[in-house]
């Protein structure tokens, strides 16, 4: 039989109380700002902005901090913020061929318009542990070139041009918002995208890689990269005109995918497309492969019953927040279910005994 | 009188847009500088929201839902009727009446002192910032260079 409990408020409060003091860690050390974690880890700041589906570094900055730095509980904490925010309308569709671009590379052609510039990558280190920055010290200032003003081109243009990659053809068609209404499935391109950019990093880069190891292969080449600022517009109802109000930073790979044609398509190359908030490099390349992986029946590909081509195994388990929260619910009381089970797995062992005890007086 | 009208609502957007995305530290510091800051009643309270910013599948197709970006708004109309609007970027409820004030300035008589002693620099600061993150870029641009195979 199962009483009704209440209690644990007071050990409730006084585990929180210890949280906060553990989050703050030892009072001999200085604690840390909001603009410290925004401006010296900014892509942690970036992840969670892009997972937790809301750009604004100040307040995942404070996110972060009051995680301990755990940034799935980082971009929780965003994503409830987020449902306490009223609509105030949608963006008209950004222009990344406007980007300022602090990178911009492609592994396809050398010589791109624009030319392939590095940026502040990682890429190119030697992954060696670098003891100078255990101490302070100033950081020279960087070198300067002459700066470009034009835009920089689309790679993706000059493939066009030649009519030998698939089109994207423009469309005003509104697509579907996940945050509104459930997911339902065939959720078309659209919906995978959204639900793919706000996904958990480490979850596409895994369904990326497999498609990379042969399951579902669509041979990828990154046509381009690029990282920089892109101005937001929205029309405003009440000037009855379109203001930039604001501008994010934005990563945009575009794939460069063989495909030898199928019943529908001619022989030409593919796209998979991949565009996240913030400098976020390795979830960009992975979006745009499992994007294109999930292209497989519009273009008329064969259904390889690989993981990545399946939408609703990649889309129903790429969110970490939906992920998480089902799975550590597990750990909170489950004392009546338990004691339930407790009760049948006791009925069927005596059940069984009561059996053996029988057959036993039988022979 | 079409293409006044134009030009006036490129102007407007243009000083608007500035005025979103600028940082607000830049902005309260010139706005604290100049005058007193004039008499309005509120037609909306600033309120903080969000916009739900699209991309394009590959850069130029269909349209998608990438994530939402903070904003805050605000409306006042000034003592002689003149109403702005604020749209700015992040959660500052100050910066976005600053910014309407701003707004309504800029479409009354003040608007030539007002783009001199707040516009003017908030712009060529930006620009600063903007060139300075280019120049950087421009550095770590890769210039190429094939070596000879001397087979022959």
């Amino acid at each position: 039989m199962y009483v009704a409990v209440k209690g644990g408020e007071k050990a409730i409060e006084n585990a929180h109380a210890w949280l906060a003091e553990e989050r703050r860690g030892s009072t001999d050390i200085a604690e840390l700002s909001i603009a410290q974690i925004r401006e010296q880890l900014s892509l942690a700041v970036n992840r969670v902005m892009a997972e937790g589906s809301l750009y604004d570094p100040n307040l995942v900055a404070l996110a972060i901090k009051q995680a301990r730095g755990d940034l799935i509980e980082a971009i929780f904490l965003i994503r409830a913020y987020r449902t306490t925010l009223p609509r105030f309308g949608y963006s008209n569709p950004v222009e990344t061929g406007q980007m300022t671009c602090d990178r911009r590379i492609s592994a396809t052609f050398k010589d791109a318009p624009g030319g392939q510039v590095l940026g502040p990558t990682f890429d190119y280190t030697h992954r060696l542990l670098d003891f100078k920055l255990a101490a302070e010290g100033e950081v020279p200032d960087a070198p300067e070139g002459q700066p470009r003003t034009e835009p920089t081109p689309h790679i993706t243009e000059f493939l066009q041009g030649e009519d030998i990659i698939q089109d994207e053809p423009v469309s005003d068609a509104i697509p579907g918002d996940l945050t509104r209404e459930p997911m339902e499935f065939p959720a078309g391109r659209p919906l995978r995208l959204q639900s793919l950019t706000r996904g958990d990093e480490g979850f596409v880069l895994g369904m990326a890689y497999s498609t990379q190891r042969g399951y579902a292969r669509n041979h990828a080449f990154v046509g381009e990269l690029r990282i920089g600022k892109v101005a937001i517009e929205m029309d405003i109802p009440e000037l009855g005109f379109a203001i930039e109000i604001g501008e994010v930073e934005l990563t945009e790979c575009e794939t460069v995918n063989q495909f030898t044609g199928s019943k529908t398509e001619p022989p030409q190359f593919t796209r998979g497309y991949g565009l996240v908030f913030g400098q976020s490099e390795r979830k960009s390349i992975a979006m745009a492969l499992v994007d294109r992986a999930l292209r497989w029946k519009e273009l008329g590909e064969d259904n390889l019953g690989a993981p990545a081509q399946d939408e609703e195994f990649v889309l129903s388990h790429a969110d970490n927040i939906q992920a998480t929260g089902f799975l550590e619910h597990i750990k909170l009381p489950h004392y009546v279910d338990f004691q339930s089970e407790l009760e049948l797995v006791r009925k069927l062992r005596r059940e069984a005994e009561e059996r053996i005890t029988q057959k036993e007086a039988a022979e | 009188m079409a293409d006044q009208q134009n030009i006036a609502q490129a102007a407007r957007r243009e000083w608007m847009g500035l005025l979103a995305r600028t940082p607000e530290e830049a902005l309260m510091t010139l706005w604290g500088e100049f005058e007193t800051p004039p008499s309005f009643v509120w037609l909306r309270n600033p309120e903080v929201g969000g916009v739900m910013v699209r991309g394009q599948t590959g850069g130029t197709g269909a349209p998608f839902n990438l994530g939402e970006m903070t904003v805050t708004r605000c409306s006042l109309v000034l003592q002689d009727g003149t109403v702005g609007h604020g749209y700015v970027q992040g959660r500052s409820k100050g910066k976005a009446e600053v910014a309407a004030l701003i707004d309504a300035l800029m479409q009354t008589e003040a608007a030539t002192e007002v783009r001199a002693q707040i516009i003017a620099p908030l712009s060529q600061k930006m620009q600063v910032s903007k060139t300075a993150r280019a120049a950087k870029a421009a550095a770590t641009k890769v210039e190429f260079f094939t070596m000879v195979r001397g087979e022959d």
